[in-house]
Formats: structure tokens, C-alpha cells, sequence
């Protein structure tokens, strides 16, 4: 930097006769003294759909939520607990019809009150079919969601008839079936209460949000910057410890990596695969590598009935032990995946549900073992491995070729397994949903919240959700059900695991690896880390 | 003159409703814009098949590029799958990329013409030689090697610049990444007026202008370069257009939140509205400037009349 004051000057006077302006190098983060009003400048990408609690799927724009409001719930950044928030309580005696109490004292930062009422409209809203939202399904468990949202058709009702406001403070909800785990689903962003703004003038609102969370939005300019400004009078206990959050939309994350080592920015929560080799070196330790919720896994298309025949089984299994997970994560994904062991993630915990080693010697590399089994299951289906995935974004070519590589060694014939790209991931989708797959193909499971049940039952129950595969079994479907009608936490994890066995045992999908999440952070910052959903704690971080 | 222009504007119709009929069928043929929104997830039905009413995407391509067309001339471009209107998005990105364009356009006309007249009278000699050399070399490196090496440079080691543009996108911030995304072109114009201008120093209207003794500044502006000129103004002119179409490289190595982004964006997303919209108006910048092109000929030599 030093050496560089002649070059500087030179391009500078270049600069000023071709335009006429300063000449400003660094900049500051306009933070002052660790006095907790520093701005924290962190990258972001542009939200894909608008911004509302019940139509934000994405992380870009769950960033922003968890900023902007509390919920009922909310998840220890750190253990993924849910934990109460606005919720005083939650009273249920038989799992079907819960009486909740919410906290006094809270209002949004327009001065509006939180009450029983603002979560009963905001529920509502989101689960009423004319609004398009795209989380509405997270509303599927309360009574009178066909009526308000049928799969075809228009609706009968425009509220949800298990949603009754009993009090300022007090509402009842009541289930179409027993969900013993239900109230820790309300720390998800489509839960979040909304003010009567929110109603009265919708197009102001969305573009520019209130909420009630440690942040307010300053200034949004969709598609480039979101300025978000510390709450003083925040009421809940995780005030905001920096003095606001200046959000930047990045073109590209390479940009924003560079930008953080040049010191234009704080907080990078997207380190680029490209840069992974040298983050270590280039932020001195200020690197973040944890896990996150998301499991990778195989998907096989169960309606083909090549891939679904009585002996199916042991090709899945066979193809799963002929993938070398922990050579591919170390070497493709520069230990930002770890080897998966179950179907699904270390986040969970112990207690949480998660088991390491559930998938037993199904999930172990053994070439021999892999050959046998995928023979003895009568051989791959037309003769080659065709893994699909989208070759947009996401950087899948490398780790598909790598999977098809270890296949392709393991069973000793060099053609068993290729790549299949399609274009973009709206087409790939396209083809999953249309049941156009005819090989295994690329899957992916972020959770929803920390619960066992979200990394089972929209995935492998049948015509779930997200059961891209449309793989289908009675006694796991048996054993879900009865997993969430147990009151017992403890008792309702362990039928969970019953019934991850079943998928185990029938290999209804490969996991490969749990994915980290990762990021990096400036000398300026300090305090930073990730939360289960890999998303950066920042109300927690301090600026020096 | 008049009747050339309002031929050529004439020619602008079909040429436009071909252009946008063809992007239009190319969006669509990718597939279902709707499975990509809900990320790894299915959309659930009912709520995907409400969106693809509002989108207009239930109906067959045809009507949806006839209403399509219908509203652009009302002025409606649609609205992006994040619930913005096109049009606000390109008042937001189509600034910022003309203004790129501008810095580009210039460094192309000050330094490429500059260094192509001088190379061009001075044939042969060392400097043409190096200029020569170096064009060869902007010209086989790809520009995001250009782009990344100046950003990494600049930004980063030596702390010039700043290696991401702001979201006001100044003219002083664009300095570099016009330099960028004006290189190869550079390149080119410099190549162009000096090959051009070698051959018609030669030309006898330059032996008669030096031999009536006119100063050797007024023989190489006003007859020499001003003759010269006409493939180097082709170049540029359909340059404006190529420019700002291919900012995408470049707006995505400086972070410039232009035409180029929305435009990748919005293909990424496979957001129809976004797509046609920004391509359908420069569609018309590629006219507008190829328009412009032809009239400059007239311009330059009188030689060249157009009934």
C-alpha cells in the first residue's frame, strides 16, 4: 500500500482530468469506538420475491426478517433451541388445541401494539390462496386450511376457522391433527405478527418494512442496498449490540470477497468455492466454517419403474457405498461439507434427533461391498448413472463429476455414471415436478427450523411436499404419524429415528454431506458468527 | 435525407416485432418460470397456478406475446417476479449502463483514434510497432482476466479504486470498468483508423491539400482523418450496442448494478417480464444507433448522398 502513492497520484490526476472528482481510497466504517453505534457493512444478495413474512423462502430475504421481527419463538442462534419470544405461553392438553398467551409490553416500531390479534391476521393473510404467498403451507397443520387454501378451486373462507383472537393478549389455535412438536415450528419467519400498516397500505409496507425486531429499515433501494437502523426502544432482550446493518446487494460473491479484503466491507456470509484455499490466509482467522442445516442428498425417481423394482434396494445402496464422501468434501469442498451419516443434520443435536452413523455401513465407502450389491440388484437401469442437476448456480458440475468419478472406479467400468446438466434450475425444477427424471438426481434439503420432523416428513412422507422422488412407504408414513400425536418430546424424537430407519433401510434417498455455512469477516468486526441456518447472527455483532 | 430517415424508421418495425418475438419464444422455451421461485421446494399447486394466472403464464405463448406487446405500447413492461415493475427496474439499471457506455465510448473515440492516427503516420516505426503489440495483446485477453487483474491491482493491493461501484455508480467510480469494457474495442478502433489512415495518406486530396501548403494539423484533422473515419464510426456505432448488452461480465466483476445484472438476473430467474423488456429496448438502441451511423456517413463525406 505504501509503495503505491506515486501510482496513486498519477491514476488520480488521471481521474481528475477525465472527470473531476475525489480521489478517496479505504473509507471508514463509520463506526465509532466500539460505543456499539458502528455500522456493520455486510453482503447481500437481491431477494427473489417481495418482502413478506409468509413469501420469503429464501435466504437473502430471511436475513432481513430476522432483523425486522420476533416472533412467537425464536431459535437459539447458537443450539437451534426454540426458545420462547413473544410467546409467555403455550398451553396444550391433547396436542390438537393449543390456548397461547403473548407477552405484554410489545409493540411494533411504528408505536403499534403487538397483540393475539396481529399474529391471527398475519396467520390469515398467509395462508389465504388470493395472497400467493409461497410459505402458505406452513399454515397446512391449522384447522380450516383447505377451506382457505384448497389444492384446486377457489376458497370458501377467507380466515382460518382453527384461529380464534380470545383476548387483547390470548388466542387459540386448533389443529386439523395432533402435532405435538407444533408450537417449535413458530420460530419460522411466516409466523411473525404483523402491524395494521401491513393492511391498510400494502404496496408502502413491502417496500418499506416494519417490523418489531432490534432493526428498523432505514432507506431500501430494492436490487442494491437495505440501510437498517438499531431499534432504541426495542423491548426484548436481544437488543442489537452495532448501530445498524447496511445490507449491500453484490453482482457476484467473488466482488464482495475481494471488497472485504480491500476493507470496503465487514461481513462476507458467502465465501466464494473459488476462494476457499486462500480464505485461511487472506482474513487471518476471521473465517467461519460451521454447520448449518442443510443436508445434500440423491434423489431416485420411484415413479420410473427401472428404478423401482423389488431388488431396487441394493442398487441404491450399492451406488451409495461407491461414493467417496469424505475424499470429496475434503477435496472438492475444501471441508466446508461434512460426510453425511443420517438423513439429517448435526444442528439438531443429540437430543434433537440427530445420529451419527444411523446409516451404518450404507453410507461407508466400500468399492467390493458396492460392487456386489449393485449386481446382485440386478445391475444399474439401462446400463449407466445418470445424476441430474442444474447447472446454473451452485457450482453442482464439480461435485457431480467427483460422485460419478467414485462410482465409476468402485464398480470398475468407466461409463456406469455421468452427469446430466440441465440448463436452469427453473427447468430442472420443471423436470422434478412434471416426474420427468430418470436417474438419480441432485437434492437438497434446507431446513425449515430445527426439528427432526422437518428433515423427514416433507421429504419422504408420501405426496409430502418436497418428496421429489414420490417415494412412498406405509410404515414410515405409520411411524411419522404416530412420532408427531406423541406428547413426549423425547418419546416423539426417538419414533422420528424409527421411522429414519425405514428410509435407511430402503435407502429412499443417498445422503451425501451436510453443508456448512461459511464466512468471512473484517478486522472491524468482532462477535460474528453463524446460526443454524447459516445466517449471520447480526444483532450480536460488535464493531471495534 | 428526410425520406432516407423515415425509410430507415420504417425498416425499424418488423425488425423490432422479429427481435422481440424471438426472445420472447427463447424465454419461453426454457420451461416454467413459476418451479424455479420456490427454491429447492415445490411450489405448492394452488398457490403456483394463482401466480401463473397473474403472470399470464397459463395462457399460450402467442396471446401472451400479443398482450405482451399491447401493453408496451401503453408503457407497461410487466412486473419482475419480486413484485417490482420493469420500468423501474430499468430506470434504476439503464442510467448506470449509459453512463458506462459513456466512459467506454469515449476512452475508445480519445485514446484509440489518438493512437491510431499516430500509428498510422508513423508506419513502421517503434512505436507503431509497440502499439501494435500491445493492441494484440488487449485483444487476446479475455476481458474478465482484464477486469479481475485491474480490480485485484487497483483495489485491493494498491488501494486505488474502490474494487466494487457503488450503488450511485459515478462517473469517477466507472473509470476503470469502462477502460475495461472498453479495451478490446479500443483495440479494434485504434487497428481500424490506423490501417485506414496509412492508406489514404497516400490518396491524392492529401498530396493536394499538403501541396497548396495548408498547415500539416489542418491536412491530417479536416482531410486525412476526417475521410478515415467512416469504418471506425461503423464500429463504434454498432459498438454502443454491443456494449451495453455485454456489460454483463463486466458489471458483475465491478458489482455495477446495470442493464448487464438485471439482464443476467432475470435470465437466471427466468423472469420473462425482465428479459424481454430490457432486450426489446436494446433492440432499439442497436436501431437507434445503427441509424445514427448511417447519417454520420453523410456527415463525414459528401461524397455519400442519400436521396
Amino acid at each position: 500500500m505504501r509503495g503505491a502513492t506515486h501510482a496513486k497520484w498519477a491514476v488520480c490526476a488521471v481521474a481528475v482530468a477525465l472527470a473531476a472528482t475525489a480521489c478517496g481510497g479505504g473509507g471508514g466504517s463509520g463506526g465509532s469506538g466500539g460505543d456499539g453505534s458502528g455500522i456493520v457493512r455486510s453482503s447481500w444478495g437481491d431477494p427473489q420475491n417481495p418482502l413478506e413474512p409468509a413469501n420469503t423462502n429464501e435466504v437473502q430475504g430471511g436475513k432481513v426478517l430476522d432483523m425486522v421481527f420476533r416472533g412467537l419463538k425464536r431459535y437459539n442462534p447458537k443450539t437451534g433451541a426454540a426458545e420462547d419470544m413473544l410467546a409467555d405461553k403455550i398451553e396444550t392438553t391433547d396436542s390438537v388445541n393449543f390456548k397461547i398467551t403473548v407477552k405484554d409490553g410489545w409493540t411494533f416500531s411504528n408505536g403499534e401494539k403487538v397483540t393475539a390479534k396481529s399474529f391471527v391476521d398475519a396467520w390469515n393473510y398467509g395462508a389465504d390462496l388470493k395472497n400467493n404467498q409461497k410459505n402458505a403451507y406452513f399454515f397446512g397443520q391449522i384447522d380450516g386450511y383447505d377451506k382457505v387454501h384448497p389444492d384446486s378451486g377457489t376458497p370458501s373462507a377467507t380466515s382460518l376457522s382453527g384461529l380464534k383472537v380470545t383476548g387483547p393478549l390470548t388466542f387459540s389455535v386448533k389443529l386439523s391433527q395432533k402435532f405435538s412438536l407444533w408450537p417449535d415450528t413458530l420460530g419460522y419467519a411466516a409466523f411473525a405478527p404483523l402491524p395494521k400498516a401491513f393492511f391498510d397500505d400494502h404496496d408502502a409496507w413491502v417496500s418499506k418494512p416494519v417490523g418489531n425486531g432490534p432493526y428498523m429499515i432505514d432507506s431500501y433501494t430494492k436490487g442494491s442496498q437495505m440501510s437498517l437502523r438499531k431499534w432504541d426502544d426495542y423491548p426484548g432482550t436481544d437488543k442489537a449490540q452495532n448501530g445498524g446493518v447496511d445490507l449491500k446487494v453484490y453482482t457476484d460473491n467473488n466482488t464482495a470477497y475481494t471488497d472485504l479484503t480491500a476493507g470496503n466491507l465487514d461481513l462476507v456470509d458467502d465465501v466464494p468455492a473459488s476462494q476457499l484455499k486462500n480464505v485461511e490466509a487472506d482474513l487471518s482467522g476471521r473465517y467461519i466454517n460451521s454447520p448449518a442445516g442443510i443436508i445434500q442428498t440423491l434423489a431416485f425417481p420411484f415413479y420410473d419403474p427401472a428404478w423401482n423394482k423389488a431388488d431396487s434396494d441394493k442398487v441404491r445402496k450399492g451406488l451409495s457405498m461407491a461414493i467417496n464422501r469424505k475424499q470429496i468434501t475434503e477435496t472438492i469442498f475444501q471441508k466446508t461439507r461434512t460426510p453425511a451419516t443420517d438423513w439429517t443434520s448435526p444442528v439438531l443435536g443429540k437430543d434433537g434427533g440427530f445420529q451419527d452413523g444411523l446409516c451404518g455401513d450404507g453410507c461407508d465407502y466400500n468399492p467390493t461391498e458396492a460392487k456386489k450389491l449393485v449386481q446382485e440388484g440386478g445391475g444399474i437401469p439401462g446400463g449407466q448413472v445418470k445424476i441430474g442437476y442444474n447447472a446454473d448456480t451452485g457450482s453442482h458440475k464439480e461435485w457431480v463429476d467427483a460422485v460419478c468419478n467414485s462410482i465409476n472406479n468402485a464398480l470398475g467400468n468407466d461409463k456406469a455414471c455421468v452427469g446430466l446438466p440441465t440448463g436452469t434450475f427453473a427447468d430442472f425444477r420443471n423436470k422434478i415436478t412434471q416426474k420427468k427424471m430418470t436417474g438419480p438426481f441432485r437434492a437438497g434439503w434446507q431446513m425449515d427450523y430445527p426439528l427432526i420432523q422437518n428433515f423427514l416428513q416433507p421429504l419422504y412422507y408420501t405426496n409430502a411436499s418436497s418428496n421429489d422422488g414420490k417415494w412412498s412407504n406405509k410404515e414410515f408414513d405409520k411411524l411419522v404419524d404416530q412420532a408427531n400425536a406423541e406428547s413426549d418430546r423425547a418419546k416423539a424424537v426417538k419414533i422420528f429415528q424409527q421411522a429414519e430407519g425405514v428410509v435407511r433401510d430402503n435407502m429412499a434417498a443417498i445422503p451425501l454431506w451436510y453443508q456448512n455455512g461459511s464466512a468471512g469477516y473484517s478486522d472491524k468486526v468482532s462477535n460474528v458468527a453463524l446460526n443454524p441456518f447459516s445466517v449471520p447472527v447480526y444483532n450480536e455483532i460488535k464493531v471495534k | 435525407m428526410g425520406r432516407y430517415v423515415i425509410r430507415r424508421l420504417l425498416q425499424m418495425i418488423p425488425v423490432f416485432f422479429g427481435a422481440t418475438l424471438l426472445i420472447f419464444l427463447m424465454v419461453n422455451v426454457m420451461g416454467d418460470p413459476i418451479a424455479g421461485l420456490c427454491g429447492d421446494k415445490q411450489c405448492d399447486p394452488a398457490t403456483a397456478a394463482q401466480l401463473e394466472k397473474e403472470f399470464g403464464l397459463d395462457k399460450p405463448v402467442w396471446q401472451q406475446y400479443l398482450t405482451y406487446m399491447g401493453n408496451v405500447f401503453t408503457g407497461d413492461f410487466g412486473t419482475a417476479f419480486n413484485g417490482q415493475k420493469v420500468t423501474e427496474l430499468m430506470a434504476a439499471a439503464f442510467p448506470v449502463t449509459i453512463r458506462l457506455t459513456v466512459v467506454a465510448i469515449l476512452f475508445e473515440i480519445v485514446i484509440g483514434i489518438t493512437l491510431g492516427v499516430i500509428t498510422g503516420l508513423r508506419r513502421g516505426r517503434p512505436i507503431d510497432t509497440t502499439v501494435l503489440l500491445l493492441t494484440l495483446v488487449v485483444i487476446s485477453v479475455p476481458t474478465f482476466v482484464t477486469g479481475l487483474l485491474l480490480q485485484l491491482l487497483l483495489g485491493v493491493e494498491w488501494g486505488i479504486i474502490k474494487p466494487a461501484v457503488s450503488t450511485e455508480a459515478t462517473f469517477s467510480e466507472l473509470i476503470v470498468p469502462g477502460l475495461v469494457l472498453a479495451s478490446v474495442s479500443l483495440a479494434y478502433v485504434t487497428r481500424l483508423t490506423r490501417t485506414s489512415i496509412a492508406e489514404n495518406r497516400r490518396a491524392d486530396y492529401v498530396r493536394t491539400a499538403i501541396a497548396k501548403g495548408l498547415p500539416r494539423r489542418r491536412v491530417i484533422v479536416r482531410h486525412l482523418l476526417r475521410n478515415s473515419l467512416i469504418p471506425v464510426v461503423t464500429f463504434i456505432g454498432t459498438d454502443i450496442g454491443a456494449l451495453m448488452g455485454g456489460a454483463i461480465v463486466t458489471e458483475r466483476i465491478f458489482n455495477i448494478h446495470g442493464v448487464g445484472y438485471q439482464l443476467y438476473q432475470g435470465i437466471l430467474r427466468q423472469n420473462t417480464q425482465t428479459v424481454v423488456g430490457f432486450v426489446t429496448v436494446l433492440v432499439l438502441v442497436f436501431l437507434a444507433a445503427n441509424l445514427i451511423v448511417d447519417l454520420l456517413y453523410a456527415v463525414l463525406d459528401p461524397r455519400i448522398r442519400y436521396a
